[in-house]
């Protein structure tokens, strides 16, 4: 082989794994989400009523105590679990019963779960209860929106601020 | 394993042989893999040093600062930040070729399993560094790195809170976030480096630079792609938008489409079950270790030559403790001894012609020691029947020696092509045992112990110790370094060489003539 065509051949071979790299490196292109879907990202970190309220000892278990240990009040640690219901347009399609976190089951619960829906008009209800109460949710928000193609809507919960909050 | 590492082998060879038409051999590009993936390590920093000099690291200027690097600084910030990616990848590309390659090679097991394992994280880390590095664009595909990579953290369950809370909306974006990445973006690097520098230690004079011709190359050709196809960004990351349709690194992200559907823990079992498998690859099954080198006191003069040319650094030279008169004596680590031989063909003491004492060299292998080459040179000396006769010494590793024997060729097999000392080359023609020699073993510039093939050169050439002597012709002296596929190519020089041998004068008639010419010039 001339050396004019071992030029060549290296070029060419250049030529090939640059190409081959610029390609990989953005191509093929990789569907996501479909085109006619939206995205409900249902997300949020909240801690459950305590299993039991704090209680005031009586003298005489204050007196039971270890000295180094003596305090006025027991609060248990654990927290009660809390129930998540989603529903869209009537459909439930998500109802959940999440379990606080931490080994002692005295961190909050978490929640993180997508949903995939057609685009379009829907009516969104979302429900928490923290109590331990099972007729009754303690907050619910509800929403009327228009997904577009491809929109995320997260939901997250903050006591704090009244309950669920829509991000739009 | 044997029939993968085989048929990999083969492909890497049929590769290399057609590299080997359009590069000169030093420059074939799989044979410096590991130079190369150091090259690409030191572009990718130096561009990334420079695109950090105009890069915006909050949440919220990011994506601008990149965009302005690529539209209106794209001569040089821009042209910077796409031969970072593209170097980036190019890193990947050869970092996985080395890795299969030396699987291939069987170079990973045993003495060498230390370098095997030392790689595997580095594998790993410059994965978290490339995919740290795409979430810092803060483009859609830096929101969908981000978010799938968080998620699947999470699924370990060993967070508090989910991480991928971080992106669950706009306001919930933090700068400390970003801070963190380029952190980790620029302490991964830095410690795969530190473990790169471990990955070398028990290998003598690693090459970590690629030839300059092969360097200059590659440089020029990631400079034009990055001027032909500039690396640019998918579009501002906006929470309150799924990313749709995303231009995916393969090279980075090929399992980031997985890892966003599949369950936790079909995902974290099967990394970790992968992580495990690659780490414990050099033990399935172990390899079945040749008894290392051993020293011979007796005859060692703790010349250091066995220490000098060791491709692997498993000898020492240490205080003499046998209370000869010489200063030092050598000591073989047996744990990094591959039993390549080496050692022994670099041994001064290592002479055939000693026949009043038995041929102990100052350090041999026990397994193959240099006596028992001997002794089968001699009996493949006396199979020859056919003139003119000729001996091949080669290695296990290179051109496939078995049914080459024939009445004019007899074969010895070495351990390595370097573990032949230069003297049996001149024992052989000197005592009449052959009319020709030829060397053969690996693939030029890929031998299997590193320096088999150029110790033996330099040293026929006589630029090493120990050097062939001069009154061995070399008219009479062929090597072929031809690799596993080289069967052709060396049956082909056979036949060219027993042409040329049958027109030389015989051996005898040389010799005869080298007499009168030495009485000549006694004589002058």
């Amino acid at each position: 082989m001339t050396d004019l065509l071992r030029y060549v051949g290296q070029a060419v071979f250049y030529a090939v794994v640059v190409l081959g790299i610029g390609y990989f490196s953005q191509r093929p292109i990789y569907e996501h989400i479909p085109p006619d879907k939206a995205q409900i990202l249902l997300s949020f970190s909240h801690g459950g009523a305590r299993v039991e309220a704090c209680r005031r000892l009586s003298a005489e278990e204050i007196a039971r105590l270890p000295p180094g240990q003596r305090r006025p009040n027991t609060c248990s640690r654990r927290r009660l679990p809390i129930r998540v219901q989603l529903v869209l347009d009537e459909t439930v399609i998500f109802d959940q019963v999440l379990e606080p976190g931490g080994l002692a089951g005295d961190s909050p619960a978490h929640a993180y779960e997508k949903f995939l829906v057609p685009t379009g008009r829907h009516r969104l209800l979302v429900r928490l209860e923290d109590r331990g109460r099972t007729d009754r949710f303690a907050y619910e928000s509800e929403l009327v929106v228009d997904l577009r193609p491809r929109q995320n809507l997260p939901i997250d919960f903050k006591a704090d601020k009244g309950g669920f909050i829509f991000y739009l | 394993m044997n029939a993968l590492r085989r048929s990999l082998r083969l492909v890497f060879e049929t590769a290399q042989n057609a590299l080997g038409r359009i590069f000169p051999d030093a420059w074939n590009p799989l044979l410096n893999l590991g130079a190369l993936g150091f090259f690409f390590y030191w572009v990718v920093t130096v561009s990334g040093i420079y695109v950090y000099a105009f890069f915006d690291t909050g949440a919220a200027q990011a994506f601008g600062s990149v965009e302005t690097m690529t539209n209106e600084q794209w001569f040089h910030a821009g042209l910077m930040r796409s031969l970072h990616r593209y170097a980036s990848d190019g890193l990947v590309v050869v970092m996985l070729l080395h890795l299969l390659r030396e699987f291939a090679n069987d170079r990973y097991r045993g003495a060498r399993s230390f370098s095997w394992l030392t790689g595997v994280p580095v594998l790993v880390l410059v994965y978290v560094a490339g995919i740290t590095g795409y979430w810092l664009v803060w483009d859609k595909l830096a929101q969908y790195v981000a978010i799938v990579t968080s998620e699947w953290l999470d699924k370990a369950g060993i967070f508090g809170q989910p991480i991928a809370r971080n992106f669950l909306s706009p306001e919930h974006l933090s700068d400390r976030f970003f801070t963190l990445m380029v952190f980790m973006h620029i302490a991964v690097p830095l410690i795969a480096l530190l473990i790169l520098w471990v990955h070398l230690q028990r290998i003598t004079k690693p090459r970590i630079n690629p030839p300059r011709g092969l360097a200059v190359g590659t440089l020029l050709s990631l400079l034009v792609l990055s001027l032909v196809w500039p690396a640019t960004s998918q579009g501002p990351a906006d929470l309150l938008e799924v990313p749709a349709d995303i231009g995916l690194d393969w090279f980075y992200l090929p399992l980031y489409p997985l890892f966003e559907t599949l369950p936790g823990p079909v995902t974290w079992g099967s990394s970790i079950a992968l992580l495990v498998m690659f780490l414990a690859i050099p033990w399935l099954p172990p390899m079945r270790r040749a008894s290392p080198a051993r020293v011979d006191l007796v005859n060692c003069n703790g010349c250091a030559r066995c220490f000098a040319d060791c491709p692997y650094s498993a000898i020492t030279m240490v205080a003499r403790s046998d209370g000869r008169p010489f200063e030092r004596e050598a000591q073989v680590n047996a744990s990094l001894c591959v039993a390549c031989g080496i050692c022994a063909g670099a041994c001064p003491t290592a002479t055939p012609f000693r026949r009043a004492t038995p041929l102990h060299p100052g350090i041999d292998l026990p397994d193959l020691p240099l006596a028992a080459i001997r002794e089968r040179l001699h009996a493949a000396s006396a199979r020859l029947t056919e003139r003119p006769r000729i001996i091949v010494f080669g290695c296990g590793n290179g051109v496939p020696l078995s049914g080459l024997d024939s009445p004019g060729v007899g074969v010895v097999q070495l351990a390595c092509s370097g573990h032949l000392p230069p003297s049996f080359i001149d024992y052989v023609l000197s005592r009449d045992l052959a009319e020709g020699v030829v060397l053969t073993g690996c693939a030029e510039n890929d031998c299997h112990n590193r320096f088999g093939i150029s110790w033996t050169e330099q040293r026929i050439a006589g630029e090493r110790d120990p050097y062939l002597r001069q009154r061995v012709p070399r008219e009479r002296l062929r090597t072929l370094w031809a690799g596993p596929l080289g069967r052709h190519r060396l049956e082909a020089l056979l036949e060219t060489f027993a042409a040329e041998l049958s027109r030389l004068p015989s051996l005898a008639e040389e010799r005869a003539r080298r007499r009168r010419e030495l009485a000549e010039a006694g004589d002058d």
